[in-house]
């Protein structure tokens, strides 16, 4: 019986071990968002990935690309769903270099989105899984089971942490933003009220459209999260039922030497 | 194959006679799969299973991975994004793999506490130990050089650092850097002989696998009493053990397929949680990540590895006495490979008689604060080099030294065993009752 305990508590520790690489922020702390994809059960809400690449269009793209995100990916299914017709629509507005016409020409579904039109801004792509925000209870990490570990929160909080402060380093202009680690940014504060107009009419408020935008930016870094979760149930379910027979199974096998009054 | 008595295979039928006579293959797989087993072990000894299956798992998805993988400091990086978005099932092969290895650790560490407690390392199975030290040994090599293919930043700054510790052996330190590395700097030699390797180490395991297998079926199982098996009959034999298949086979894919449900959770549901954010961060040699962490199965010995720094007064007289060839580097990483080394050799330095730690009143006590003190070791491993950590990571590394060097030779000499079992069947009875009647009888439920 104790080795049971050993067994399972060895375990446990092992797999909570990492919790001390969560360490090293100093930007100030970040509040969980409820997202619709947070926990084993969550899934991308379309409209807001739809609102977030509208956001991401409209604004990001200006400076960031997306690298490793082909745009035909705009239509699969857990993603924004665009319908064919759009995608193709949607695809036109990018350029991408085509190195068989050794010219520049209008982006198709089979192309990936641009990379960052500006040297210094970093590729999104999988920006939502390079932060790490926070990583509770007590640096354990197991909280993300059911908030994430933060990477969307960590960008909507960038996008409306700026102070207003701005100061000019080496001739370079830096922003103070009270999320980012040392303080002062490069890059401007991308967002304003209203900065783009939503077809559905839902809020477009800085924090509303920050928070879109990491929800967008969460499925390009994550793209088949709702297969995974799916592929997980799967797995889980299937597996509980075979433990289950094998436990009766080797209770019954047993049943035969081990004789308890 | 082993040296208890038991039935061995016979051919009955003319094929399997014309088979037998030419290659006796299936009376090789029959004398295995029907082992005598000691009927008392406990759920301790399911991990051998949980650890095949592992490596058999690590080596399949790992061989369909290396079919998308490209292999090259260029496209490394964006062949893992294209199996994330582009291979059919992909997402699930990657993360299979990465949390594979994790598991595969899990696995092999309650694996090696299992032996250290009830002293499976004990003679006659010092073979089998010492092969399985080289098995973990290579399953830590062919982990790091996996771990440096998806070309992240810690990718990169993990291999910088592993292979600068080679450069600090003296004299020849560099030219096994060099030699490692394929050049003066981590690069697309580096990686190209580190995804060579990975793929070959894991059926050099296999090999030793093999090995570790047949020398523990010619010994027999330890169990928890470290009471041998009687091997005078076959009918005491039979008293004291049950074969393999079914009873062990059954139990251990039992619990092989609970490990899995929280294996698949993680999986699904938590695929990045002992990873590293910064590994979705192309390599980039000129930015150097604010903390290089090792993954978290490295952590205790990287701990040890980090506790010698040039103000611990051991390595200021060993640099002292060897005119500056022993370092605090060098000597970081000798105390790393040597608590390895020590683990190794513990089969010489347990004095004791008695094998199972159940046995053993004052040694349980040290046993279980090495224990402890391995989970303090991967905890100082993950915080930064800097005031608690260095001293406790320094107490740490003294403990695990002083278990193996001076505790366990001076444990057998000064404790006093309680008393053991006379047989297994003894302990085994009195944990369940013998039926009326005696419990030879087998019977197979499939019947």
């Amino acid at each position: 019986m104790n080795m049971i305990k050993v067994t399972l508590l060895s375990a446990l520790v092992a797999f909570t071990a990492p919790a001390a690489f969560a360490a090293g922020e100093k930007g100030a702390p970040i509040d969980n968002i409820d997202f619709s994809f947070d926990g084993p059960f969550g899934t991308y809400d379309v409209n807001q990935l739809q609102r977030g690449l509208q956001v991401y269009t409209e604004v990001c793209s200006a400076c960031h690309g997306l690298k490793y995100v082909p745009l035909r990916t705009l239509g699969d299914d857990g993603g924004p769903m665009l319908p064919e017709e759009q995608v193709i629509e949607y695809s036109k507005q990018w350029e991408v270099f085509d190195a068989d016409l050794d010219d520049f020409r209008d982006a198709t579904p089979v192309d990936h989105f641009p990379k960052s039109g500006l040297e210094t801004a970093p590729d999104l792509s999988l920006m939502a899984k390079k932060r790490k925000a926070f990583s509770g209870p007590y640096g354990l990490g197991i909280n993300q089971l059911l908030y994430g570990f933060g990477g969307a929160e960590y960008i909507a909080a960038l996008l409306h942490g700026y102070t207003g402060e701005e100061k000019t380093q080496a001739g370079v202009t830096l922003y103070e933003n009270k999320y980012f680690e040392g303080g002062w940014l490069s890059m401007a504060p991308p967002l304003y009220e209203e900065a783009v107009e939503y077809a559905d009419g839902s809020s477009n408020s800085v924090e509303a459209m920050a928070e879109d935008v990491a929800a967008f930016l969460m499925w390009t870094a994550e793209p088949k999260m709702a297969a995974r979760k799916q592929a997980g149930f799967a797995g889980v379910i299937f597996l509980t039922l075979l433990s289950v027979l094998l436990y009766l199974t080797n209770k019954r096998l047993w049943s035969s030497v081990k004789h308890k009054d | 194959m082993s040296g208890i008595p038991h039935d061995h295979y016979e051919p009955k039928t003319k094929g399997e006679k014309w088979i037998h006579s030419r290659l006796p293959i299936v009376g090789l797989m029959y004398d295995t799969l029907m082992i005598p087993t000691p009927k008392n072990l406990n759920w301790m000894w399911i991990w051998g299973i949980v650890l095949t299956f592992c490596l058999v798992l690590q080596i399949i998805t790992g061989i369909v991975l290396a079919m998308h993988y490209n292999p090259s400091v260029d496209g490394a990086f964006a062949s893992i994004e294209h199996i994330m978005r582009n291979v059919n099932g992909g997402h699930m092969l990657r993360y299979i793999h990465m949390n594979g290895a994790s598991l595969f650790f899990v696995a092999v560490y309650a694996h090696i506490f299992r032996g250290l407690y009830y002293g499976s390392y004990k003679a006659p199975r010092e073979i089998t130990w010492i092969i399985g030290m080289i098995i973990y040994l290579l399953m830590m090599a062919t982990a790091f050089m996996g771990y440096v293919l998806p070309w992240g930043q810690m990718s990169f700054w993990g291999a910088t650092v592993i292979t600068g510790l080679f450069g600090a052996v003296p004299f020849v330190g560099e030219a096994i850097q060099t030699l490692l590395l394929g050049g003066p700097a981590v690069d697309n030699a580096t990686l190209n002989r580190f995804f060579s390797l990975h793929y070959l180490l894991p059926f050099v395991i296999a090999g030793l696998v093999i090995l570790h297998i047949w020398a523990f079926h010619t010994t027999g199982n330890n169990n928890p009493t470290g009471v041998p098996v009687r091997t005078t009959s076959k009918e005491e034999a039979e008293k004291d053990t049950l074969p393999f298949w079914p009873y062990f086979v059954i139990k251990d894919l039992f619990a092989l397929a609970v490990i899995l449900v929280v294996f698949f959770a993680v999986v699904g549901f938590m695929p990045n949680y002992l990873g590293h954010p910064d590994n979705y961060i192309e390599a980039n040699a000129l930015a150097t990540p604010a903390h290089i962490v090792p993954e978290w199965y490295f952590l205790p010995f990287y701990a040890i590895l980090r506790a010698f720094t040039s103000e611990v007064w051991v390595v200021q007289i060993a640099s002292f006495v060897t005119g500056g060839i022993v370092n605090a580097t060098f000597f970081g990483v000798l105390a790393m490979f040597g608590s390895i080394a020590v683990m190794a050799a513990v089969p010489w330095l347990d004095t004791s008689r008695v094998r199972s730690g159940r046995y053993r009143p004052m040694f349980k006590w040290w046993f279980w604060l090495l224990v402890v003190d391995f989970f303090v070791l991967m905890w100082v491993g993950a915080m930064p080099a800097e005031e608690p950590y260095a001293t406790i990571s320094l107490l740490a590394t003294t403990y695990w030294f002083a278990y193996f060097l001076v505790i366990l030779p001076l444990l057998g000499v000064i404790e006093k065993p309680d008393a053991q079992p006379e047989t297994i069947e003894e302990d085994f009875n009195a944990h369940y009752a013998p039926k009326v009647g005696g419990t030879t009888t087998i019977v197979n439920p499939a019947e």
